[in-house]
């Protein structure tokens, strides 16, 4: 296990829902780290508890037992308000499908960051455009996002994810509603900035083709993990076998 | 700009046509509720004007007759009783009757209250031009305020009156010596003439001559030594005069046949319309709010406080329901100003101003419920998730 210079650790994390009879095991005691310009992929079947996991370790929902840091933060010592402004300063954001605000552009959408951490300055403007001229949104950056494809949207919200230099960026299946073509593209822009702006990035996803991207997959099985895989041959290998394919 | 004004203006602007359809609602109900509150002054000062701008605190009626102007009957001789009582500084006769102005140029008869007063006595008006009446059977005549806002009559003028004695109409000639203010009564413009004049020409039945030259009037209007005594002289003269009831103005006019049924009406119509608005504003929102959970869970998620998120969500609330109020009165009072002054619609400026006040209430109190459900979603819906 990494220590302190991991930009984001689990410790004996477990999520258990309901009560007595009806209690769920979503998250059983699990451990990990992220370092910064390390990008994980959480891997799963549906049900395994990853979406869970991914909502702790963003401060959404408190663990039962075991700890959340994010560079060093307890996440769970922290008030509801300040936790809020923790989620906006030190974590981004990019969620299934499009979760962009229908009445903003899509430069706006990513200066949307800007202005929710008081940080909507001229330089900071130019940033969110070149960033999504990086993107290859050049000509789109006055469409609303009905005007936008699957692929496009996906890519406004990774610049949104990234505008406001956070520590973790947290992915939560980014490539469900995309076709392969395109959801190879937008994986491997994503794995780029995230290696290249030295971020800890995580990535749930149950199409295991997306890990060849990734530096470290890491599979859940009913709440608990199965395996680390961070050989990249063997991520290679494991993302270039159907047999692995889940659902 | 600050992110929740941002977010509120953006998302108005990128549904026009519905935040626009919201505030013509808005409007609708502005202009229902100013037309109502018009119509509330403008009817409940046709009826009291005379008797609200009266020179004197108290006035007398005859007993038993509930208040009822046109009922009352008091002689002459107990105009110097009350006259004498402590406390009551002058007191005057007061007449009422209908009369009819009719001009030789053709237009329209004028239907008006014939009032008459004792020149310079408690009941008398004050002027606003020309010259107040003088002698007490003078063939004077001062107009109000409404009179001149419906014909072309002026100070300096001479009018034709047309009342009914008996069985056959009969005409008087009157010189204007002066303009009132609005001394409306019975709901109609008033001539204001000298006492004995106005028993002169006043309407009568052919056998309803005073028995012994007795002149009567209506009622008696009081003026007080001290004008906040009001209560205690009120009790006194009653006590102290036969078959008399002693009122104030307030009560006087709001004893007026109908005057506090019709006000009632309106007033209740008002806080209809004002509850309607409440529950369509406040419908709206919260179907909105609605359809926004999954969205509004993801700005939470991403960092938006609850407190910027309910302040934008007020703030479009608030900017909608002015941008009616604001269409609503200017439409209401250009509409208004095209009513010819027949119409009993009146915009005072303290019924529009409470009425306007109470309309920009209507938005922040029909959102309450959308905004409180608002701060309960969870950021967690985000991520699909909710516990
Ligand atoms: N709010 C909840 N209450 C009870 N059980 C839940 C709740 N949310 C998720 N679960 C259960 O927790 C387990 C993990 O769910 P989830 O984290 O969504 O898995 P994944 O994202 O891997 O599909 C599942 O069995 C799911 O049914
Ligand atoms: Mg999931």
């Amino acid at each position: 296990m990494r220590k302190e210079k991991d930009a984001l650790r689990a410790i004996d994390v477990t999520k258990i829902y309901g009560e007595g009879d009806m209690a769920v095991r979503a998250v059983d005691n699990v451990s990990f780290g992220v370092r910064s310009g390390e990008f994980i992929a959480l891997v799963g079947p549906s049900g395994s508890g990853k979406t869970t996991m991914l909502a702790m370790l963003a401060g959404l929902l408190t663990p039962t037992e075991g700890v959340v840091k994010i560079a060093g933060n307890n996440m769970n010592e922290l008030s509801e308000a300040k936790r809020t402004r923790f989620r906006g300063q030190r974590i981004g954001f990019a969620f299934q499908a499009s979760n962009l605000v229908p009445y903003l552009t899509a430069l706006e959408n990513v200066e949307l960051m800007l202005r929710i951490n008081d940080t909507y300055t001229r330089k900071n403007r130019v940033r969110a455009r070149e960033l999504l001229v990086r993107l290859g949104l050049e000509e789109r950056l006055k469409n609303y996002p009905e005007q936008l494809s699957g692929g496009q949207r996906q890519r406004v919200a990774i610049a949104r994810a990234l505008i406001h230099e956070p520590d973790v960026v947290l992915a939560d299946e980014p490539t469900a509603s995309l076709d392969t073509e395109r959801a190879n593209e937008v994986v491997a822009t994503f794995a780029e900035l995230i290696h290249e702006q030295g971020r800890a990035g995580i990535m749930v996803t149950h199409d295991l083709r997306m890990c060849k991207y990734v530096d470290r997959v890491v599979q859940m099985v009913d709440g608990q993990i199965t395996h680390i895989i961070s050989e990249p041959e063997e991520i290679e290998r494991m993302a270039a076998n159907s047999e692995f394919q889940m659902e | 700009m600050s992110l929740p004004l941002f977010l509120a203006v953006r998302e108005i602007w990128h549904n026009k046509g519905r935040f626009l359809l919201i505030s013509m609602v808005v409007a609708l109900i502005t202009t229902l509720v100013l037309f109502i509150a018009a119509l509330a002054e403008g009817l409940g000062n046709g009826n009291r004007e005379y008797i609200e701008n009266l020179s004197g605190e108290l006035i007398a009626f005859q007993a038993d007759v509930d208040l009822s102007a046109s009922a009352s009957r008091i002689g002459r001789s107990r105009l110097n009783e009350i006259r004498r009582i402590e406390g009551v500084a002058d007191v005057g006769q007061v007449g009422f009757a209908n009369a009819t102005i009719v001009f030789d140029d053709g237009e329209d008869p004028l239907d008006v209250s014939l009032i008459g007063v004792e020149p310079g006595q408690p009941g008398d008006v004050s002027i606003l031009r020309g010259k107040p009446l003088r002698g007490s059977r003078a063939n004077e005549v001062v107009i109000d305020a409404n009179v001149a806002a419906r014909s072309e009559i002026q100070v300096g003028d001479t009018i034709s009156i047309r009342t009914i004695q008996g069985a056959s109409e009969e005409f008087f000639q009157l010189y204007v010596v002066g303009l009132s203010s609005g001394q409306a009564y019975f709901l109609r413009p008033s001539l204001i003439v000298p006492f004995q004049t106005w028993d002169k020409i006043r309407p009568q039945g052919v056998n309803e001559r005073t028995d012994n030259g007795e002149l009567i009037s209506n009622i008696v209007a009081i003026k007080l030594i001290n004008p906040d005594q009001t209560v205690q002289m009120g009790r006194l003269i009653a006590e102290r005069v036969d078959n008399l009831e002693v009122a104030d103005r307030k009560t006087a006019y709001e004893a007026a046949p109908g005057y506090s049924a019709q006000q009632s009406t309106l007033d209740t119509q008002r806080y209809f319309s004002f509850f309607i608005g409440i529950l369509v504003l406040g419908g709206f929102f919260q179907i909105q709010t609605l359809q926004k959970v999954a969205q509004i869970g993801m700005l939470k998620a991403i960092g938006a406080s609850n407190w910027r998120i309910g302040l934008s969500a007020m703030l479009q609330i608030i900017l909608i329901n002015t941008l009616g109020v604001a269409i609503g009165a200017l439409g209401s009072l250009g509409l208004g100003a095209t009513f010819p002054p027949a119409v009993p619609i009146e915009f005072s400026r303290d019924a529009l101003t409470t009425a306007v006040i109470a309309l920009l209430l209507i938005g922040p109190a029909g959102g309450l419920v959308s905004i409180f459900y608002l701060l309960r979603i969870e950021p967690l819906t985000a991520l699909g998730l909710a516990q």
